[in-house]
């Protein structure tokens, strides 16, 4: 049973996806079987979102808006999952002041 | 005859081994001709990289172990290798497959107009160059112990990575005495010897004075034999400085002398033994504000300040906020062509303009201030009116800390005397919790003269006695006023200044690790 799923979330995280947001995002995406792409468009292109030198090459900044879509059986849990921790700030407490 | 050469001394030491040229490990290598053999040489040396970092990993904390997650996070990928893979599939060696796969995704963060990541470049390049020499039959960046380590700059991996237990020494061709790895030589009393400008190609022995910045050469049996006769001089007088580096600082009298250290990175703690010190006089904030690099969130601070105030288990540990400007710019937050940034927007100037800096430090440090002894103290203060705001916004990070249910607790405030204004009227600053004299800014802006000038360098004596006028003047005010009074600066660590500093009334002074020995026997003779 395949199900598909998709939404957006504006990043507020002080430099963007960098370094450890990335290492984050993509741990969180490898633990779900659906397939899990993210884009800073909503026409694409779509990046494999388990693949940390996919993530970190689309140097999506702050303020930007991060598109994600899954396919599979946890496709809605997944895009869930990673806009709440975008939306979090990636579990950071530094509140960017 | 060997040649002489002369450098900036970075560490203090004498060393006399081969030199091991940095960055030439990368061996030529041979490929095994076949796709399979040089898809398993590739996929076994990215498997050697990850587990390389994995233990270097153990070592380091905060920042840098953040780096290394990202460097093991970008191996791991199958996305990293897998052009270089269908590269050698269709009969290209793995070396250069790799090396071109590589380039490309660095050229690609080279190309970003975001500093940050264009920074990210150099991890490629690190990650390239590890899996090389990983490939190339496996000699690692570990350089073996007892090596003169030679080149154009070092990276703070290589330095960590090198096994030290032999001794060792570094010269450089260009590098910088305030960069990371000369604060670990220091720390760890590795010589140091950087802006070589040149040194013979074919070199097979090198003698380092890490003190006087000279090197030598390819000595001749004369020359080895005074320079043996030297390290055994230096190190017998170490030997005897050994004895003290475990007790109480005292003189002749019995008075005694708090001795505290001067740290950067949390990983110089790991040699240092917490009993031969009174506690961290100095702790240097901006070594977490790397140029290039974003800025350290608060999370991040969080943790480096909580590292260094449960090490010293009660001592008391002194964080400077930010120091940056001057000769230490962060692209981002210091102004760029400033006529004379010695006398621009730096220390307390720039983080007061930066509040939004500025805050998250501060409340770094508040949280950090729960788990120990911990001080605070800010550079380059000018007028009182400095530490009021300072003050204000601190307790106002206070509040907001307990508003959001988060301990924190507010540390003494104290300032760094090194501007002249602050050292001829120490009276207009009594809101400070202590004074902390800064001698090397203070000594640059009372004799008006650069440090990094050679040809001024002269005149840049902190025993002038103007300066020491100076410093007499802040210690006794302090005496009088209550107010704890330390000294920080190189001049601490130079025995001949320390006569001059005792009978100024300083009962407190704050030095590189690698001195500790060195200054309590000093002290015992005085």
């Amino acid at each position: 049973m395949s199900e598909t799923a998709n939404g957006s979330v504006v990043i507020t995280h002080d430099v963007g996806l960098h370094a450890r947001p990335s290492v984050k995002l993509t741990k969180l995406a490898k633990g779900f079987a659906s397939t899990l792409e993210i884009a800073g468009t909503a026409e694409g292109p779509w990046v494999d979102a388990k693949s940390i030198v996919k993530v970190m090459a689309m140097k999506a900044k702050q303020h930007s808006t991060l598109f994600v879509r899954a396919t599979g059986a946890d496709a809605q849990a997944a895009v869930d999952a990673v806009i709440s921790l975008v939306r979090r700030d990636f579990d950071e407490a530094g509140d960017g002041h | 005859m060997g040649t002489s050469h002369q450098g900036t001394s970075a560490s203090d030491g004498l060393f006399l081994g081969p030199p091991r040229r940095l960055g030439s490990a990368l061996a030529e290598r041979q490929g095994t001709g076949s796709s399979e053999g040089e898809r398993a040489a590739l996929q076994d040396a990215i498997a050697l990289s990850v587990t390389d970092l994995a233990v270097l990993m153990d070592r380091v904390d905060g920042e840098a172990q953040d780096i290394l997650g990202f460097q093991v996070a970008m191996l791991e990928d199958d996305a990293l290798a897998a052009p270089a893979l269908s590269a050698i599939d269709s009969g290209t060696p793995a070396h250069v497959a790799w090396s071109a796969a590589l380039d490309g995704e660095i050229a690609g963060y080279e190309a970003s107009e975001d500093d940050y990541f264009r920074a990210r470049a150099a991890d490629l390049r690190d990650i390239r160059d590890r899996v090389l020499r990983n490939l190339s039959g496996g000699e690692s960046s570990r350089s073996p112990s007892g090596a003169v380590l030679v080149g154009e700059d070092i990276a703070p991996t290589t330095f960590l990575e090198t096994d030290w237990s032999a001794g060792g020494a570094i010269v450089l061709m260009r590098g910088s005495t305030t960069s990371h790895v000369a604060m670990l030589a220091r720390a760890r009393g590795i010589p140091m010897v950087v802006g070589m400008g040149k040194l013979p190609e074919h070199a097979v022995m090198i003698a380092v004075d890490g003190g006087s910045g000279t090197v030598l050469a390819d000595p001749d049996d004369l020359q080895r034999a005074a320079f043996n006769a030297a390290l055994a001089s230096d190190a017998q007088a170490r030997g005897l400085e050994e004895q003290f580096r475990l007790r109480p600082a005292t003189r002749r009298s019995g008075a005694r002398i708090d001795i505290l250290i001067n740290v950067a990175g949390v990983e110089e703690l790991d040699h240092i033994d917490l009993s031969s010190c009174d506690g961290i006089g100095l702790m240097r904030s901006e070594f977490l504000f790397r140029d290039g690099a974003p800025l350290p969130d608060e999370e991040t601070q969080y943790r480096a300040y909580r590292r260094f105030v449960e090490w010293a288990v009660g001592k008391p540990v002194t964080i400077r906020t930010l120091d940056i400007g001057g000769d230490k710019p962060v692209r981002g937050l210091t102004p760029d062509g400033e006529a004379n940034p010695f006398l621009g927007l730096r220390g307390v100037r720039l983080t007061l303009a930066r509040e939004d800096v500025f805050r998250t430090q501060l409340r770094a440090l508040a949280r950090a201030a729960v788990h120990g002894n911990l001080k605070v103290m800010v550079p380059m203060v000018t007028v009182p009116d400095e530490i009021t705001r300072c003050a204000a916004l601190f307790d106002a990070c206070v509040a907001e800390l307990d508003a959001q249910g988060i301990a924190a607790h507010r540390p003494p405030l104290g300032i760094m005397v090194e501007v002249p204004a602050v050292a001829v009227m120490p009276e207009l600053f009594d809101a400070a919790a202590f004074f902390s004299i800064g001698s090397n800014d203070l000594t640059q802006y009372v004799t008006a003269s650069s440090r990094d000038d050679a040809r001024v360098a002269a005149l840049n004596d902190p025993s002038h006695p103007a300066v020491t006028a100076l410093i007499s003047k802040v210690a006794q005010y302090g005496r009088g006023a209550g107010i704890p009074v330390s000294l920080c600066g190189d001049m601490a660590s130079e025995p001949r200044h320390l006569a001059t500093l005792l009978d100024a009334g300083l009962t407190s002074l704050s030095v590189a690790p690698a001195r500790i020995a060195r200054l309590k026997a000093a002290i015992a003779e005085l």
